[in-house]
C-alpha cells in the first residue's frame, strides 16, 4: 500500500463561531486519524488546537467526532475509510467548545465530585482489605474506564438537552455509583448513605432510557448499559417498587 | 418513525450557544437510519398481525394445538379444549375475544422489557433515532415521570411471564396427543410448539430483572455460590437478550399462525407417529 491524498474537513473556531474547513493531506499506510491531524498541524494549520497524550487509547484525551461518530482519534485507523471519502472531524458536540477540536469537559469533573467516594469498612485498616475475586469482578469491569467521556458526549439526555445537565450525572458517573454499590467492601450503606436511592434521586438515573449509545461508543468495550445502568435501575426498583423484595428483607436481614 | 424530517430545535442541544457551531443535526455518513427503520417495521408487522389474531376470536384451537395467544383461556366463551387450558376464572360475562384477557401479560412484559424499550424509544419515538443523531424533541424527562416511570414495574410482568411460560409448557406437553386426545403422538405442530417454548423460556430467563433477582442484587457472590452460578448462566443468556426477544417474538407468531392454518382447514398437520 502506498500513500495517498485524503480529503479532510476539520471544524475550526471557538465560542464566537467557526466552520468546517477543507484540507487535502497525505495519508500513509498504518496511520490513524490523529496522525493526520498532526500532519495538518505540522504542514498546513500550525495553530490547530487538539488535545492528545498517549496515542495508545489509554489516556482518553483525543476524543472527537469522526464522520459524526464519537471516537478516539488515536484509535481510529485510516484503513476503515475509503480513499475517496472526505473525513469530517469535529470537536465533541455535547460540551462547550474552547477552540478547534478542544472542548471544555469540566461538566464531567463536576459530576465526578458529586459521587461520594468509597466508604472504608469500619475496623479494617487500609492495608488489610481482603476480597474475593468473584466479588470484585463486576466493579473491576468499570475500572477499565479511561475517562474519555465519549459516553457522556453521546448520551442524548445531555447532548440534546442542555437543561438536563444539572440533574443528570451521565453514564460514566452512574457507572461509578454502580461500581461502588457493587463493591464488596464499600460501607456506604452502614454509614447511612444509600447509593441506590441517590442514583435515582440525585444523579438522575431515571433520565436514562437505556438506549445504549454509551455502550456503543465506549472504546474500552465496557457494557455500561447492561452491567451498570440496568442493574442500578433494578437495585433502585428493589427499594421502591418491589414489595416482595421489601418483605423478604424484613423477614431475614442478612448481611449481603 | 425516524425519518429525520423535523426541524432541529435551535435553542438547545447540539445547536446550543456554547457548542461548536455546526448546522447539521448530525454528521454521520453510515446508514444509521437502517436499524431503527427495520426495528420499527418489524414491531409494526407483529403488532398488526397480533391485533388481527387477538380480535379474531376464531381459529385458535385445533386439537391438540391451542394458539399461544389464547392460552390460558380465562372466560367461558372459549372453545372447549379437553385437558387444555380452559380456566373460566372470570366467568361468562366477557363477550369479547378471550385472547384480550391473557395477552395483557405478555404484552406488558414485552412493553416494559429493557430491550424493547430501547427498540421503540429509538424506532418509534426517535429518542434518540441513533447515536449522535439529534432527537427532534424539545424536552426530555426520560423515565423520571408518569407514565414512563411505570417501566420500573417490569419485574411484576416478569413474575407473570414465568406463569405464562409454565402454561405454554403445559400446552406443549398436550401436543403429544392426537385429534382424539390419545397420547403418544407427534405432528409437525408439536415441533413448532417445542421450538417456540424453548425460545419463550430462553427469552424469559434472559430478562434483566431475572438476572437481578437470581443473583445480581447480591453484594457478595462468594457467600452465595448457588445463586452466583445461576447468575452466571442467566448472564450468558442475557447477553443474547435482543436476539432472543426477536426469535421468541417470531416463534410465538408462527406458532399461532400454524394453529390458524390447521384450525381454518387451510393445512393438514402432518403426523410423524
Ligand atoms: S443508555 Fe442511558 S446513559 Fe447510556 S447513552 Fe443511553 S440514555 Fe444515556
Ligand atoms: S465508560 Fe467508556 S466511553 Fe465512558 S468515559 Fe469511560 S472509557 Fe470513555
Ligand atoms: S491520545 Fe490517549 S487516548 Fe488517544
Ligand atoms: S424481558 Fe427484556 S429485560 Fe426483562
Amino acid at each position: 500500500m502506498s500513500s495517498y491524498q485524503a480529503g479532510f474537513r476539520v471544524w475550526r473556531g471557538d465560542q464566537d463561531g467557526g466552520e468546517l474547513e477543507d484540507f487535502t493531506v497525505e495519508v500513509n499506510e498504518g496511520e490513524v486519524v490523529l496522525d493526520i491531524i498532526h500532519r495538518l498541524q505540522a504542514t498546513q494549520a500550525s495553530d490547530l488546537a487538539v488535545r492528545w497524550n498517549c496515542k495508545a487509547g489509554k489516556c482518553g484525551s483525543c476524543s472527537a467526532e469522526i464522520n459524526g461518530r464519537p471516537r478516539l482519534m488515536c484509535m481510529t485507523r485510516m484503513s476503515v475509510f475509503t480513499r475517496e471519502e472526505t473525513i469530517t472531524v469535529t470537536p465533541l458536540r455535547a460540551f462547550p467548545v474552547v477552540r478547534d477540536l478542544v472542548t471544555d469537559v469540566s461538566f464531567n469533573y463536576a459530576k465526578a465530585r458529586d459521587v461520594p467516594s468509597f466508604v472504608p469498612p469500619p475496623g479494617v485498616a487500609a492495608g488489610d482489605y481482603r476480597m474475593r475475586q468473584v466479588d470484585v469482578d463486576r466493579s473491576q469491569e468499570f475500572r477499565k474506564c479511561i475517562e474519555c467521556f465519549l459516553c457522556q458526549d453521546t448520551c442524548h439526555v445531555v447532548r440534546d438537552h442542555e437543561e438536563n445537565k444539572p440533574a443528570f450525572a451521565g453514564p460514566r458517573f452512574l457507572m461509578r455509583v454502580a461500581e461502588l454499590d457493587m463493591h464488596p467492601l464499600d460501607a456506604a450503606a452502614e454509614s447511612g448513605l444509600d447509593r441506590k436511592k441517590t442514583a435515582q434521586e440525585e444523579h438522575g438515573l431515571g433520565y436514562c432510557n437505556i438506549t445504549k449509545c454509551c455502550t456503543e461508543v465506549c472504546p474500552e468495550g465496557i457494557k455500561i448499559t447492561d452491567n451498570a445502568l440496568i442493574p442500578l435501575k433494578e437495585r433502585a426498583a428493589d427499594r421502591k417498587y418491589d414489595p416482595l423484595v421489601w418483605l423478604g428483607n424484613k423477614i431475614r436481614r442478612r448481611g449481603e | 418513525m425516524a425519518t429525520g424530517t423535523e426541524p432541529p430545535p435551535t435553542h438547545s442541544g447540539v445547536h446550543g450557544a456554547t457548542r461548536a457551531t455546526i448546522g447539521a443535526r448530525h454528521l454521520r455518513t453510515d446508514r444509521w437510519w437502517l436499524s431503527p427503520a427495520l426495528t420499527a417495521g418489524g414491531l409494526l408487522a407483529f403488532v398488526l398481525y397480533s391485533t388481527w389474531r387477538a380480535f379474531a376470536n376464531a381459529d385458535y384451537y385445533a386439537a391438540p394445538y391451542v394458539s399461544p395467544f389464547y392460552s390460558p383461556c380465562l372466560s367461558e366463551n372459549c372453545a372447549p379444549m379437553r385437558g387444555g387450558p380452559n380456566w373460566e376464572i372470570i366467568g361468562g360475562w366477557w363477550g369479547l375475544s378471550p385472547a384480550l384477557l391473557i395477552l395483557i401479560f405478555p404484552l406488558g412484559f414485552r412493553l416494559t422489557c429493557y430491550y424493547y424499550r430501547k427498540a421503540y424509544y429509538r424506532g418509534f419515538w426517535a429518542s434518540p433515532p441513533a447515536c449522535a443523531v439529534a432527537e427532534p424533541h424539545k424536552k426530555y424527562t426520560g423515565e423520571t415521570r408518569f407514565p414512563l416511570i411505570l417501566q420500573n414495574l417490569h419485574r411484576y410482568f416478569f413474575y407473570a411471564a414465568l406463569l405464562v411460560a409454565g402454561i405454554l409448557t403445559y400446552d406443549t406437553v398436550l401436543t403429544f396427543r392426537d385429534e382424539q386426545y390419545a397420547w403418544g403422538h407427534m405432528g409437525l405442530g408439536t415441533v413448532v410448539f417445542l421450538v417456540n417454548i424453548v425460545l419463550i423460556w430462553a427469552y424469559t430467563l434472559s430478562c434483566h430483572s431475572c438476572r437481578h433477582i437470581v443473583g445480581g442484587r447480591l453484594k457478595h457472590f462468594s457467600r452465595h455460590p448457588v445463586r452466583y452460578r445461576l447468575w452466571g448462566w442467566v448472564s450468558k443468556l442475557n447477553a443474547r437478550h435482543m436476539q432472543l426477544a426477536w426469535a421468541s417474538l417470531i416463534s410465538v407468531g408462527l406458532a399461532d399462525f400454524y394453529v390458524y392454518l390447521v384450525a381454518s382447514g387451510a393445512f393438514d398437520d402432518p403426523r410423524f407417529f
